[in-house]
């Protein structure tokens, strides 16, 4: 079920907004079938009457305190990152 | 660098007969010394010598300086820290300078513990070897052509070299566990939620946890005592008693454990096998109550991990987008065009393929068929585990299948660097505790015994893996 078709890259691959090479089309076409026939095995497994667990801990609801911390940050120390700013904001292209 | 036990250490900069500043300059000199072993990607000294430095003044003054005072230790880089760039050796992450520590380092530094240095990984720690890091590999410290095991291959190594008395590392499908056994050094996954993991770069959320890596089963113990507990920053912490972690050793005499049959099938390498079979036979003359134990289900945890752990993958990785943070493609004429060329060329080969495969898995039409069947399968996996553990008080078996590998040997074929995790990430699927523990060695190479326990019995399997270390002494 799982041998991909170079569309099948490419569609992943605009999903996770890659932009891959033609030689990693490839590469990752090969890879990524071999990997998805080992975790195929799990269809054999028999899961009757079994529920998903999706976390170990069995915690619910959990809050804290809805307080204000001090970190000594300026704006533009969260700024220092950025690739790029403009008047103390993050500058990105045109979105529309 | 032949370091004395943390405790030690402790007390004789509180008493004033070592400094803080002294011990700081040591392990940047031992950083200096080991360099051929590409251990550590950068060093976090002017602050490690500034708190030194108050450390030694708090001494002076009489004040009290905590239980890790002065001791210098290693995190790996994918935790948030203080001084210089945190990188999850990555390119994307490469110019990264964190705005806030990881909970793990702010409680180590309260109790007076000096972060020197940031060591290697593979890449946001997807890997087994380290040569998945997009800089450079760590060499293993008994053998250059080989890998040091991986993801925390770089603590590990730096732990075995003797350049600090104990590193931090995280351990999603073994990536603790797997370089402890190669490099031949304890290395310690709690129970998930034990150790907070604010402050960690993200891999897998609802498999990570933070564990420390160092020389004994005491060092390990009281590391994880220092950092153990409930964060308000980290909503899955677990709450933990008041008792400490370290113990004197568990009396085994009458103790059942049970040696996992399915660990011990062909592709064990021979060697491997003989000195599990050693500490089996310690096990036995410490008296404890050994028999084999059949779990069908547990090497069903590697595929319903590799199905798990790149969807989260998948999730965690968004955020790398080239707008906020990390690196940012100039080259980029539009929006889109900004993503995507900063993801291709900010991500390495196999960060690429956990996204895809995770954005696969996670598709509208096979979400059921793939994510929702991998995580029916951890129940099933989980269910096996405690069904055992009410029969067992400890189980037990390789760490790895192998020793250290050489370097380049599974880079060809993904999926073989996959199988090294085969008998750690067991475990994480099912968030039990578990140890790998020195061994004796295999051709010429350390081997790893692992002890798992059942969930939150954290304190009972450092105190049984106490005494085993004692054992063959």
């Amino acid at each position: 079920m799982s041998k991909l078709s170079r569309e099948d890259v490419l569609k992943l691959a605009k999903l996770s907004r890659l932009k891959l090479t033609d030689e990693e089309v490839e590469k990752f076409r090969t890879e990524l079938s071999e990997i998805l026939d080992y975790v195929e095995k799990l269809n054999a497994v028999d899961t009757t009457g079994l529920e998903p667990t999706y976390q170990v801990t069995g915690l619910a609801n959990i809050t804290r305190s809805d307080v204000v911390r001090e970190y000594n940050l300026s704006q533009n120390d969260l700024l220092k990152n950025a690739p790029a700013t403009q008047d103390g904001q993050f500058k990105v292209r045109r979105v529309l | 660098m032949d370091w004395p036990s943390i405790s030690q250490i402790a007390a004789k900069v509180q008493s004033g007969e070592l400094l803080a500043t002294k011990l700081v300059e040591q392990a940047l000199k031992a950083v200096e010394q080991n360099k051929e072993y590409d251990a550590v990607i950068s060093l976090t000294n002017d602050r490690a010598m500034a708190r030194a430095q108050a450390i030694d003044e708090m001494v002076k003054k009489g004040q009290s300086v905590g239980r890790l005072a002065g001791v210098p230790f290693i995190a790996k880089d994918n935790f948030l820290t203080f001084n210089g760039k945190t990188t999850a050796a990555s390119n994307i992450l490469k110019p990264f300078e964190s705005p806030y520590q990881a909970t793990a380092i702010n409680r180590l530094e309260a109790e007076g513990a000096i972060c020197i240095a940031k060591s290697n990984l593979d890449a946001f720690a997807h890997g087994s070897s380290t040569e998945n890091s997009d800089f450079f590999v760590t060499k293993h410290p008994a053998d250059k052509q080989r890998v040091p095991g991986g993801s925390s291959g770089g603590s590990a190594a730096a732990v075995a070299l003797g350049i600090v008395p104990f590193a931090l590392g995280t351990d999603t499908g073994g990536s603790i566990r797997l370089p402890a056994s190669f490099c031949g050094v304890v290395g310690y996954k709690p129970s998930y939620g034990l150790v907070s993991r604010s402050g960690v770069i993200a891999m897998a959320s609802s498999t990570d946890v933070v564990g420390p890596l160092a020389r004994t089963v005491d060092d390990a113990a009281l590391v994880l005592d220092v950092m153990a507990g409930r964060d308000e920053l980290d909503s899955t912490t677990i709450e933990r008693d008041g008792k400490t972690y370290v113990d004197k050793g568990l009396d085994l005499r009458g103790k059942k454990i049970g040696i996992i049959k399915e660990y011990f099938g062909e592709g064990l390498d021979a060697g491997v096998r003989q000195r599990i079979d050693d500490a089996v036979g310690q096990l036995v003359a410490g008296g404890a109550v050994v028999e084999e134990v059949s779990l069908p289900n547990v090497p069903l945890a590697l595929a319903a991990y590799y199905i798990i752990c790149p969807a989260e993958v998948s999730s965690n990785l968004a955020r790398y987008d080239g707008q906020r943070y990390g690196f940012s493609d100039p080259a980029a004429k539009n929006l889109q065009e900004s993503y995507e060329l900063s993801r291709e060329k900010g991500f390495g080969a196999e960060a690429k393929r956990r996204i895809m495969i995770g954005t696969y898995v996670l598709s509208s039409g096979y979400y059921e068929a793939y994510y929702k069947k991998a995580q029916t399968v951890r129940t099933k996996v989980r269910r096996e585990f405690d069904e055992a553990f009410k029969k067992y008080d400890f189980l037990v078996g390789p760490t790895a299948p192998m020793t250290a590998f050489k370097i380049g040997e599974r880079t060809q074929d993904p999926l073989q660097m996959y199988l090294t995790d085969i008998m750690t990430v067991a475990a994480n699927i099912s968030g039990n505790p578990s140890i790998s523990l020195p061994a004796g060695d295999a051709n010429g190479l350390p081997v790893g015994l692992q002890m798992i326990a059942d969930y939150k019995s954290d304190r009972q399997l450092l105190s049984a893996a106490k005494t085993f270390e004692g054992l063959g002494k």
